[in-house]
């Protein structure tokens, strides 16, 4: 009566006696051990991307490099590579990336801090979950339309302010950079803050505290570890931003900290010599290896620091 | 933080009790002061991310609003802006989604499915997340670079649908996975067990239990994906697109043998986004114009797309009765 | 409701409270003497937290939640669950220490002066003079003094719990309100918060939420039993113990349910 019963669930079909079951699972063991591969090939699919990605970067630099001294690639103050008298210093590329990441952090940053704590401290979950989508679509509108806005709408506001200031400029399009990073700081500080058991909260509250100094003095520093998770993450987007600055901070390279000038960014000076005619292995597309390498190496640092903060607050607690 | 001034006296059992209360409405009244001031702090920055997209749209609608006409979407673009239009930007953008929905979907699944439901725990899965999350920091424009150097040149595709497709499907690879995974996560294990209790293989447990069940959230990230995915222009220029182009791909159907063709994924094309990026970077205001128009048009499907995520979630969600 | 010879701290008039419609506490008064300590027992969900929560309105937190009734606060008559009363009054004058110690990623020294640094003092000799009377008073300077400004993450759970009864203390508040405070602690740690609760009932007066029966009647003055949200009986210690009125008192504190 037991062995009966048993042999019946084993193989889900009445009918099968055990001695056709074995057939049956030998068939379906083959099956899941091809489906088990191809899946896990799926999933390893993207360390090839990564290994694409690096391999092509370090492949082509290299051949930069073999004409470049790197001295001369990371002190020559010009980056001239098209001219006739080329020069090849990353640096004028290197600092308007900078000016414009630090632009577009000094919007987003306060106000996405502040968003972060006004949704998670003061609003209730109804606004909450109303407000977070919404603010959510700022990033998802494309680029190039931020650059439009940047270059046709921002930029003339800001020559009202600064009057010698050119059409192209690293502000105007910082700025905009900034708003369309607000979501990304807003919403990941925003999760490190709700992460923040309620106990302290309530041990906070219950001493007299409002709503701001608990947030301030208990939740911020405690999700403090998250918070600049997301900032660091902010980071990396506005370093690897490109539309925005392609359109509306100029394309010419210029070794300056002043954010009212105009300058080209590593991923602009990308876009600009793949929209002209530089044949393929020559100095010139080697270069936009060389720049591309640059940005992944900046990009790729804040992106560890991100992670290894990310893993320091979970651990909290 | 330490902005609080410090007008009430602390030392409150030294005074009478009513001393003690006014004290210590005074104190709370001066607290409550800066508690007020950044509740308007903040709705302002709120409404100034609002209102900076509200505005975006109005801005592109007024600008654009003259040339959305259905010439616009019927023509070729052209050197004269009132003659120019997206047909060939509008027609590529499908194409390219189409096939960055065909490889990036399914791959984006099995590998999400593979990390939640197969994955051993060991250095292998480990690295493999790790790179993952590497990889959705990676700027757009990185992709670009490596779809020149290995699609474009080394495996010989060109520039072309099927370069600009691929490119897409990788960039939205992460989006896919990490979209999967967490649908897959909400499912309870009682399922799972319930389902290996009557002797189902892993396979029959994912294809029967794990996947429908976590169909929504999938979907909600798919959709997500795409629309970003529509909007991305610097790999495609990176790669080569062009940004003008007065014809359309081949179609994939004709009336001979053998009827199907697909030279179409080896045809040069352009995309919505890298037409409006051309139109910008004239001079002539009559171009802006189109780009305006080609903004409006970009907008209006991405926001839709986002709309649909949202909505998708929100449907599934209610859905959900465990 | 037993007549009190002692002075009172809080009277409670027909309170009421509410989560949405879910009538949480129905129509409960009592006495609380000053300088006592009052204990709620009863089964789990029979609304004693509830009520507790009710004396420092941490149900302001929560959305669609409503008070009835009064809680009078002595002596100049405020009422604690009034809705003209300022929150945030009421918690400066009533503390509270919770289930599970909770102190904030902080420093020793920070924690106990939170409350002080909350209502604005700079004055580092002032705020250093109250955090030792604060920690002298949970007994727990000796074991920290000389590591104040480490984290109060290391402190062991007894200890911490010890360190947020300093916090309440360090702003001399008039009630203390304590939620199941030894819940979460072996017994060793138990005792000594035990001990402690006893002592301070010289500074404050003390409303303590147990599900500890014998914990009720080794360190309370008076013992109120609740039961599905009804307060059932409110008696000396002694006579809820040993001479409860009510038969469902006489069950639950002979151990036939709860």
């Amino acid at each position: 009566m037991q062995f009966e019963s048993t042999t019946t669930l084993e193989t889900a079909e009445p009918m099968v006696t055990p001695l056709h079951a074995a057939p049956l699972l030998r068939r379906k063991r083959t099956k899941e051990s091809i489906i088990t591969m191809v899946l896990f090939l799926a999933a390893f699919s993207s360390v090839l991307v990564t290994a694409g990605i690096v391999g092509t970067l370090l492949v082509e630099s290299l051949t930069f490099f073999q004409h470049i001294r790197l001295v001369d690639f990371f002190t020559d103050t010009q980056w001239t590579p098209l001219f006739s008298d080329p020069h090849y210093g990353i640096l004028p590329l290197v600092s308007g990336t900078l000016v414009t990441t630090c632009v577009a952090l000094a919007v987003s940053i306060p106000m996405g801090t502040a968003i972060a704590i006004f949704l998670s401290e003061y609003a209730s979950k109804k606004w909450r979950e109303t407000l977070k989508p919404i603010l959510e679509l700022l990033s998802a509108v494309p680029t190039v339309v931020y650059g439009y806005f940047a270059l046709l709408f921002v930029s003339p506001l800001m020559q009202k302010i600064f009057p010698e200031m050119g059409m192209f400029n690293m502000l105007s399009a910082g700025i905009v950079m900034g708003i369309m990073i607000v979501p990304y700081v807003g919403s990941l500080s925003e999760d490190a803050m709700r992460a923040v058991p309620i106990s302290l909260r309530e041990g906070s509250y219950a001493m007299g505290s409002t709503r701001l100094q608990t947030a301030l003095r208990v939740v911020f520093p405690s999700a403090l570890s998250g918070i600049s998770a997301a900032y660091v993450l902010a980071l990396s987007r506005a370093v690897g931003e490109t539309m925005i600055v392609a359109v509306a901070a100029g394309m010419q390279p210029n070794l300056t900290w002043n954010p009212t000038e105009p300058a080209s960014t590593l991923t602009a000076y990308i876009v600009q010599v793949s929209l002209g005619d530089v044949p393929h292995g020559s100095i010139g597309y080697q270069t936009i290896f060389a720049a591309g390498l640059t940005l992944f190496v900046m990009t790729f640092s804040f992106n560890l620091v991100s992670f290894w903060l990310r893993r320091r607050y979970r651990q909290a607690y | 933080m330490s902005n609080v001034p410090s007008p009430a006296p602390l030392n409150a059992s030294a005074l009478t009790p009513e001393g003690m209360l006014s004290g210590m409405r005074a104190n709370i009244r001066s607290r409550k002061v800066f508690d007020g001031l950044f509740g308007v702090v903040a709705i302002l920055a709120l409404l100034v991310s609002i209102l900076a997209l509200v505005g975006l749209f109005v801005n592109l609608a007024l600008q654009g609003s003259e040339r959305i006409r259905p010439e616009f979407f019927l023509s070729f673009p052209s050197r004269n802006p009132f003659e120019a239009g997206i047909l060939s930007a509008w027609v590529g953008s499908l194409v390219v989604m189409f096939v960055t929905a065909l490889v990036g979907i399914p791959l984006g699944i099995a590998a999400g499915l593979y990390l939640e439901e197969y994955a051993p725990k060991n250095t292998v899965t480990n690295f493999i997340e790790i790179n993952i999350m590497n990889l959705a920091g990676v700027p757009s424009i990185v992709y670009g670079l490596m779809a020149l150097g290995l699609f474009v040149y080394k495996f010989q595709f060109g520039q072309s649908v099927l370069s600009a497709g691929l490119t897409l499907a990788l960039l939205t690879l992460p989006i896919v996975i990490t979209a999967t995974r967490e649908a897959i996560r909400t499912i309870p294990n009682a399922m799972r067990e319930a389902a290996y209790a009557l002797g189902a293989t892993r396979w029959e447990v994912t294809s029967h239990h794990v996947l429908p069940y976590s169909m929504g959230g999938i979907l909600t990230g798919t959709v997500i994906a795409l629309s970003r995915a529509i909007g991305e222009t610097a790999p495609l220029i990176t790669i080569g697109a062009l940004t003008f182009i007065a014809f359309l791909p081949t179609p994939p159907v004709s009336t001979e043998a053998p009827y199907l063709s697909f030279q179409w994924i080896w045809d040069a094309f352009t995309v919505l986004p890298i037409q409006m990026f051309n139109w910008v970077s004239r001079p002539q205001e009559e171009f802006q114009k189109n780009a305006a128009a080609a903004g409006v048009i970009l907008m209006f499907m991405t926001l839709a797309m986002n709309g649909v995520a949202i909505w998708l979630r929100a449907r599934y969600r209610s859905r959900v009765k465990w | 409701m037993h007549p009190s010879t002692n002075p009172l701290k809080a009277r409670v008039q027909n309170v009421n409270f509410f989560y949405g419609t879910n009538h949480v506490v129905k129509n409960v008064s009592m006495d609380i003497e000053q300088n006592k300590i009052t204990a709620l027992i009863g089964p789990s969900g029979c609304g004693k937290t509830t009520l507790l929560r009710c004396f420092n309105r941490m149900h302001d937190l929560t959305p669609a939640t409503r008070y009835e009734g009064a809680i009078t606060l002595y002596p100049d008559n405020t009422n604690l669950i009034g809705t003209s009363v300022d929150p945030i009054e009421i918690r400066m004058r009533v503390g509270m220490v919770f289930q599970k110690p909770n102190p904030f990623p902080k420093s020793i020294f920070e924690n106990v002066v939170y409350g002080l640094r909350v209502r604005g003092e700079k004055n580092r000799a002032l705020l250093e003079e109250q955090a030792e009377k604060a920690l002298r008073g949970s007994a727990l300077w000796n074991e920290v003094k000389d590591r104040l400004g480490k984290p109060a993450y290391d402190l062991s759970g007894g200890q911490q719990q010890r360190l947020c009864i300093a916090r309440a203390l360090a702003v001399e508040p008039e009630i203390l309100l304590f939620d199941e405070p030894t819940s979460a602690l072996d017994p060793i740690a138990t005792r000594a918060i035990e001990e402690l609760v006893a002592e301070i009932k010289q500074r404050v007066t003390i409303l303590i939420v147990t599900h500890n029966m014998q914990q009720a009647q080794r360190i309370s003055d008076s013992t109120a039993f609740m039961y599905l949200g009804n307060l059932i009986e409110f008696a000396r210690t002694e006579d809820l113990f040993h001479r409860p009125q009510n038969k469902l008192t006489a069950d639950y504190v002979s151990g036939q349910f709860g």
